[in-house]
């Protein structure tokens, strides 16, 4: 009996089993074979000795990502917080509205905030119109940062919104009959018992604003650049795959341990929880 | 007796839209009582602690705490705390933080909320419980939590809305013993919701009878027992029979047929009243001597005693005997003037008290309660 059923179990989970070697595990083994190999097949150190060079960027890039994500962070708390206090048919408009943008392709959206920003741009002719002086905004990394919040931020919205819809409201009101006053309860209720939503909306801002290539191609004009760029390139261009394997292997790595020192900071934060 | 009110609720008016839930409430809470609201589902009970507690702005009406009018008070800001009716104990925090959480908000130094924290876990029998997590207690358990809790900021009011309604009838019991112990112990007033009337006869002080939003009755507990003001308040609180009568004079009243003495008076001459007589006030003697006599309709063991429903002339009453009648036989009653309790006429005259529909009784609820969910 216990065999018959452990083989369906076995049968049953079988194709995701399938799914996770084939598009998780294999692509893995791969990077790293390719990151620890020459183009000849040949075991070599060079590659990752030759990363050191695109330190600056590997710097920049998590740089840029902290601040999209620290960015996007607070937007979406207070906005989160907001839409789940409204009835339920107002939050699944506004839910909506946060999703938007995102049914429209990643490029078209990049592609349309060059045309606001550029130095001829929608913002620029108005500000003339009105008799003020143009301000540079393209090519520049705080454009770069702009377009990373506006096209990672549903992400941030998404999670802390659907823990803060389920918070039960009487833990709001044991804060404040405790003595609690607005201060007190956004610090000891609801930013703790939204942290599952938090950290999930970190974790899925901060690794596509890292590995981004497009939008810093595009919003900032080849003056910062970004790892994901430089992977990119070692593709399409160089066509290195060793470099560009071991690259990403290391943003990989860089990307884990950002991720678990975030982990460890927000458990601090829960440590009570024990 | 003035001098001592700690709380005033003043023609307190609310409605939800077109549901009026609380109708022009007048109420004193003296300072260290132990004062009960008592009533069905959906009377008001819990709006009227929201309100106490600064949670909800009456629509009508003031709210007095010492003296000082606190409608626009918010809840921070006020000396009462709250035992949820679902605890709300905070997840993410165990037990000791929990109990230290409003301490914290004071800013009390850290040796002190030590001291407090460990001592209201003493006194809710929680001890050694510091690092356990919330959802790793049984719900007796997060209960004296939840007491501990609001213990600890030192409460002037503590408001309790059904504090025992989730647990088993033994811990029940146990729990009513310790909250009345802590409220003396501690000089806490307490202001204690439940809609079980036997809990609170046993624990209050003074019990606040509530239905529709309306106060039918504030009392000590003996005299909500023994002098309901309405069939209402009779019905609810503990078994009654309530029978139409005529009051001929002072203590002289007429119902099912028999002219009996009683110790009620004041009321006109000829005044149609609502004659009140508990199940167990009632002597069953032989059919030549009774007052009034029925024959035993049904009969059921109920432990302490037996629980016999007689039927006299064509009214169904309730008696508790400790002997056994079995069912056909005829029976005599004899009822003590002072096992007689005339009430006035109410709008609940007739609407309670006959135990003719009592098994289709249940059902209907049974039903209406299947309804509520
Ligand atoms: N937020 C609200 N919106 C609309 N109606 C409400 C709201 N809160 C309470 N009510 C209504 O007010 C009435 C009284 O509610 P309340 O919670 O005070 O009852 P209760 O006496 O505490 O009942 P229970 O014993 O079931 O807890 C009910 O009819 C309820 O449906
Ligand atoms: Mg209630």
């Amino acid at each position: 009996m216990r065999n018959q059923s452990a083989l369906r179990s076995k049968l049953v989970s079988s194709p995701y089993i399938l799914w996770a070697i084939l598009f998780i595990i294999a692509p893995m083994i791969f990077v790293v074979y390719y990151s620890f190999t020459t183009a000849s097949g040949d075991f070599t150190l060079d590659n990752i000795k030759f990363l050191s060079k695109y330190l600056p960027t590997f710097l920049r890039s998590i740089w840029f990502g902290i601040v999209a994500t620290l960015i996007c962070l607070l937007i979406a708390f207070p906005t989160s917080y907001i839409i789940s206090q409204k009835s339920d048919k107002m939050q699944r408009t506004l839910i909506l509205l946060v999703m938007l943008p995102m049914w429209m392709s990643f490029l078209i959206r990049t592609y349309s905030w060059m045309a606001i920003l550029q130095d001829t741009g929608l913002i620029n002719s108005f500000l003339i119109k009105i008799g003020i002086d143009p301000v540079h905004m393209i090519n520049t990394g705080g454009a770069v940062i702009l377009g990373m919040v506006y096209n990672f931020l549903p992400y941030m919205i998404m999670p802390i919104y659907s823990v803060m819809a389920k918070l039960d409201f009487s833990m709001i009101e044991a804060c404040q009959d405790l003595g609690g006053n607005k201060i007190n309860v956004i610090r000891r209720c609801i930013i703790p018992l939204s942290m599952p939503g938090i950290v999930s909306g970190i974790t899925m801002v901060f690794v596509p604003s890292v590995s981004t290539f497009y939008i810093s191609q595009k919003l900032g004009g080849g003056s910062f650049d970004l790892i994901g760029d430089v992977i990119e390139r070692q593709f399409q261009q160089s066509y290195n795959y060793n470099l560009g394997a071991s690259l990403s292997l290391v943003l990989m790595i860089l990307i884990l341990v950002c991720m678990a020192v975030m982990n460890r900071f927000s458990g601090d934060e829960g440590e009570m929880v024990i | 007796m003035e001098q001592n009110v700690i709380i005033e609720l003043k023609n307190i008016s609310v409605a939800f839209g077109d549901n009026q839930v609380l109708k022009d409430l007048n109420l004193s809470i003296r300072d260290k009582e132990f004062i009960t609201l008592l009533g069905p589902s959906g009377c008001g009970k819990t709006t009227t602690l929201r309100i106490i507690a600064g949670f909800m702005h009456p629509d009508e009406g003031d709210v007095i705490f010492e003296g000082k009018k606190i409608n626009s008070i918010p809840p921070h800001k006020r000396h009462v705390n709250t035992i949820f009716q679902r605890y709300a104990l905070f997840p993410h925090l165990n037990v000791y933080e929990n109990v230290a959480f409003g301490l914290r908000i004071k800013k009390m130094p850290e040796k002190q909320i030590k001291e407090k924290v460990e001592e209201m876990l003493s006194i809710v029998n929680l001890k050694g419980f510091n690092k356990r997590s919330i959802n790793s207690l049984s719900g007796g358990q997060q209960q004296r939590v939840a007491i501990a809790r609001a213990l600890a900021v030192d409460p002037k009011v503590l408001l309790l809305d059904e504090p025992l309604g989730a647990l088993d009838l033994k811990l029940r019991k146990d729990m009513q013993v310790e909250l009345k112990n802590i409220q003396q112990r501690l000089g806490i007033t307490f202001i204690y919701v439940t809609h079980d009337q036997e809990e609170a006869l046993s624990m209050s002080d003074t019990v606040v009878v509530m239905d529709g939003g309306v106060i039918q009755q504030i009392g000590t507990p003996i005299d909500i027992y023994n002098e309901p003001k309405n069939a209402f308040v009779a019905d609810f609180i503990g078994e009654s029979n309530i029978i139409d009568g005529i009051m001929r004079e002072d203590y002289s009243v007429d119902f099912s047929g028999n002219n009996f003495k009683c110790l009620d008076s004041g009321f006109a001459k000829n005044e149609a009243v609502d004659v009140v007589v508990r199940p167990e006030d009632v002597d069953i003697v032989s059919p030549e001597k009774g007052m009034l006599t029925g024959i035993v309709t049904s009969v059921t063991f109920k432990g302490v005693h037996f629980e016999i429903i007689v039927d006299i002339k064509g009214f169904k009453w309730m008696i508790q005997t400790t002997d056994f009648h079995p069912e056909g036989v005829e029976i005599g009653l004899f009822i003590e003037p002072d096992a007689i309790h005339i009430m006035k006429k109410s709008e609940y005259s007739g609407m309670f008290g006959d135990y003719s529909s009592f098994s289709e009784e249940f059902d209907e609820l049974s039903v209406l309660d299947e309804e509520a969910e």
